[in-house]
């Protein structure tokens, strides 16, 4: 195999600080510490492979994998993009796994007390691979805002969870999907702990390119990991 | 023109269900556990055990770590290592630490073998809670090993070395390894940037 190179660094002008006191939590879990730099070894350029033999024919369709009596309550939705890297080179067959709360904001998770009704039909849990063109496609239910004990009257903007491996564990990722046009982007101390030139990275676009007609909208969220530095070779190079 | 990263952003309180749910009891299946070393595998079988403490000593009741490291034989399950694995490993594990009273965290697995390139043997953590906007990476290093030379600790400063050294004893429950997080304070854990 042709040496590709290290993985870009992680771009900590587009992350967030770790220490973000408007998020409380951060106070006491952030590391205090500076981080060792740490050259990269085999031990990091690899990482788990999760193909497509791990994705249940439901998987990406999350009105449906916890279906038990019909179709879940809310509004049902597309989210749906292309995860490349830096370069703009697509990542291929790469697993990815969402989690959200149901239409009302509760999440099916026995630590969420907020009284708001859980919803038989639905969990809230999915995952998906990306094709051949690095794209990826859920189907899923608008999750709902919901309080949170931040600060006083705190409440989340609507938002999926994201995890993404990439093909190497300096590609992993998790992070969250916010909605255009949300009110409550702009009072989120976790949402605004990101540099304000990254932050609409997070804000999904409507789409009605992925919309279908008479039946669900389409929101594009695209993804981007860090890439290698060095061009990959043709094969046979 | 190059594309900015997507930013990061905590895992929250409520990723049971999306990336440990069988651990937690919800009726999904989930992509991997905490049991690294079951089938055939071919190795040596250790448990490797601790806690993840925050700023002010309390156990953290909502974190989740990831395992990835190499075979008995010092190999990883990936295409970038061209030397192959035929132990039957595949090298990954996940576990919350919300199921255990004291919030322990616990992995079943085989002890990995030396990489080849003067690395002693270790493991890759990473490792997301709520209130942490950006995963952090750890290594464990094992008591019993030859750790002197190794290439990553000598960048650690040596007082903090320990915090990277899992604690080996043989008991009843066969070979434990005791490994601890520190976020913040005296005891932090060294955390990479890589
Ligand atoms: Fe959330």
């Amino acid at each position: 195999m042709t040496d590709q190179g290290d993985y870009t660094p992680r771009d900590w002008g587009s992350h967030p600080p770790n220490l973000s006191p408007a998020y409380k939590s951060t106070t006491l879990r952030a590391p205090g510490k500076p981080l060792v730099v740490l050259p990269q070894s085999l031990s990091e350029r690899t990482g788990p492979v999760y193909g497509q033999n791990y994705v249940g024919p439901l998987d990406n369709d999350l009105t449906k994998n916890a279906a038990k009596t019909g179709e879940p309550n809310g509004e049902r939705i597309i989210v749906a993009g292309q995860v490349a890297d830096e370069a703009g080179r697509p990542i291929p067959h790469i697993l990815l796994e969402v989690w959200q709360p149901n239409a009302a904001g509760r999440y099916q998770h026995a630590d969420d007390q907020h009284d708001a009704p859980l919803d038989p039909n639905f969990l809230g849990a999915g995952r998906c691979v990306t094709d051949g063109d690095g794209r990826y496609r859920f189907i899923t239910i608008k999750p709902g805002a919901y309080p949170w004990p931040n600060h006083y009257n705190a409440w989340r903007p609507n938002h999926i969870h994201f995890s993404l491996f990439g093909p190497s564990i300096l590609t992993r990722l998790v992070t969250q999907m916010y909605f255009p046009g949300d009110p409550l982007l702009e009072l989120d101390p976790i949402f605004n702990g990101v540099p304000e030139a990254s932050r609409q990275l997070l804000v999904s676009k409507l789409s009605m390119e992925l919309s279908e007609p008479e039946w669900a909208l389409g929101y594009e969220f695209n993804i981007v990991l860090r890439g290698r530095t060095a061009t990959p070779m043709e094969d046979g190079a | 023109m190059r594309k900015r990263q997507t930013p990061s952003q905590t895992v929250g309180p409520y990723f049971a269900y999306g990336l440990t749910p069988e651990q937690y009891g919800y009726d999904y299946k989930q992509l991997v556990g905490n049991d690294l070393s079951a089938g055939d595998v071919v190795g040596e079988r250790i448990t490797i055990r601790g806690q993840v403490f925050d700023g002010n000593g309390d156990t953290v009741r909502d974190a989740v770590l990831e395992l990835w490291q190499a075979d008995s034989e010092g190999r990883y399950v990936h295409p970038e290592d061209e030397r192959g694995s035929n132990t039957g490993f595949a090298g990954f594990g996940r576990v919350g630490t919300g199921t255990s009273a004291e919030h322990f965290y616990e992995f079943q697995t085989i002890k990995p073998g030396a990489t080849g390139d003067n690395q002693a043997p270790h493991i890759t953590v990473i490792l997301f809670m709520r209130g942490l906007l950006n995963h952090v990476y750890t290594r464990i290093y094992f008591s019993d090993e030859a750790n002197d030379a190794d290439p990553v600790l000598a960048l650690v400063d040596p007082t903090r070395r320990k915090t990277l050294i899992a604690q080996r004893t043989d008991g009843p429950d066969g070979v434990v390894y005791h490994f601890d997080i520190h976020m913040q304070g005296d005891l932090e854990s060294v955390f990479f940037d890589v």
